[in-house]
């Protein structure tokens, strides 16, 4: 630790501070969509299902293209960001934020599905006839039940974030200062043959990784002895 | 108490439950073998199931039509739904499952925790979490949390079946309490005769979907103790 310089310290901070956006910003998303999938029929639930999945299966590199089209100059997405808010996303730092957020969403998805799905739907139906609204429900019954898997999947998704590589480096580049993150700086490092430095970064990564498991399982824990 | 259910259709793979029947009494009973659709029933009274065709009442208020399109969402129908498995609230404890549906009641009303929570029994357990009652306790606090919500009318779905014999025993007395005490009418679930010639005023008799006849609770009773019971012994 002693001979991480202050470039490396803002690859942390960078890569910390991104990837807790994109999992703030998937999050809202990520459980309407559990929630969705666990508890609603729909007609095009089987095809939004597999979409989300995609990811997983997926090279990241394939994604990070698939992104690439859609968020670049001349892609959907990208025009309608130049247009509306009069930003690029590729190769900005926004980049590596929708990099991580797109590959991190499906195992919030799975997860807080799985949790959603473990709640028994009989106490759902029964805070509605004690006078309940849906959202109250939701709020009061649903949300506190399904709490433990929530955060677990949060935690997961952003640990994800936190080592997301493939997508990123095709969507955000590798610019320093601007978009480099620490898995792509770690390749950086092989590429030129700084093997100390990409240990250094290496054990960051794993600390970090390590940290999130650990928070994650403790929070099972303290959800299970409540 | 008028339950009224007129030409309601429910699939459910290749179950049907096909019912028209008019009851009136402060407890009818829905009564019949395992299968017979007393549980869709009163789930479709609860608002928690749609019928396919049929319009289902409670006196004057219409709870579901579908010839019209109309259900009454289960929030603003005023049932008190207590299903088999209680389904009390794990993360609450026993005082916050109680409130959690109450209403704001005039002074002086019955309806009110400290009142049934004493005609239950129930006073030295608000402070306890669920997982903490044993299976008694537990029915009562989910017969309080289904009165404090102030309905119209309460709807019990074979409460005691999880009970043994003693304990059972032990309950009804309290259902009984229930009855006298709040006056709330009561759909009781049930496939036992002892439970609706204790509870009952008019009992409907299902079997595979179909209501067989609307009897006296007594004749329930009566034919169970002189034989088991078989199809075409209630029919009308």
């Amino acid at each position: 630790m002693a001979c991480l310089n202050f470039d490396d310290l803002q690859v942390v901070g960078f890569t910390l501070a991104t990837a807790g956006l994109s999992t703030l910003i998937i999050l809202p998303f990520g459980i309407a969509l559990a929630w969705l999938l666990a508890r609603r029929e729909w007609r095009a639930k089987s095809l939004v299902e597999t979409i989300v999945a995609l990811p997983l299966v997926m090279p990241p590199v394939a994604t990070g293209l698939i992104l690439l089209h859609l968020l670049g100059r001349h892609g959907s997405l990208g025009i309608f960001f130049q247009k509306v808010f009069g930003t690029e996303i590729v190769f900005t730092w926004r980049a590596v934020v929708a990099a991580m957020a797109v590959m991190s969403f499906p195992f919030l998805v799975r997860t807080a599905r799985l949790a959603f799905e473990e709640i028994n739907p009989r106490l759902e139906q029964v805070a509605r006839t004690l006078g309940a609204s849906p959202a109250r429900v939701f709020m009061t019954i649903t949300l506190p039940l399904a709490a433990r898997g929530l955060v677990a999947g949060t935690v997961w998704a952003f640990a994800r974030a936190l080592g997301e590589f493939g997508a990123t480096i095709l969507v955000a580049g590798n610019i320093p200062g601007r978009t480099t993150t620490m898995s792509v700086a770690i390749y950086s490092d092989i590429q030129f043959g700084q093997e100390d430095h990409a240990y250094q970064l290496l054990a960051i990564s794993a600390a970090l990784a390590f940290a999130a498991i650990l928070l994650s399982n403790q929070f099972s824990k303290w959800g299970g002895t409540r | 108490m008028k339950l009224s259910v007129k030409r309601l259709l429910l699939r459910q793979g290749s179950f049907e439950l096909k019912i028209d029947l008019e009851a009136t009494g402060q407890v009818i009973g829905i009564f019949g073998p395992s299968g017979a659709g007393k549980t869709s029933l009163i789930e479709i009274v609860a608002g928690l199931r749609l019928p396919s065709s049929g319009q289902v009442a409670v006196d004057d208020l219409v709870l579901t039509n579908r010839e019209t399109g109309f259900s009454l969402p289960p929030e603003h129908r005023g049932v008190g739904y207590i299903p088999q498995d209680l389904a009390l609230f794990p993360h609450l404890s026993v005082r916050k499952n109680l409130v959690y549906g109450q209403k704001q009641h005039a002074p002086g009303s019955s309806i009110n925790l400290a009142h049934v929570a004493e005609v239950l029994e129930i006073e030295t357990l608000l402070d306890q979490a669920i997982t903490e009652l044993s299976g008694g306790q537990k029915q009562r606090v989910a017969f309080a949390r289904a009165i404090l919500s102030s309905p119209r009318l309460l709807l019990m779905d074979e409460p005691l079946a999880s009970l043994d014999h003693d304990l059972k025993l032990k309950i009804i007395p309290y259902l009984q309490r229930i009855r006298d005490e709040f006056k709330i009418p009561m759909l009781y679930v049930s496939h036992s005769p002892e439970e609706v010639v204790s509870l009952c005023d008019q009992v409907v008799v299902l079997r595979e979907g179909s209501c067989l006849s609307i009897r006296s609770p007594y004749d329930i009773f009566e034919a169970s103790s002189s034989m088991t019971l078989k199809p075409g012994i209630f029919s009308a």
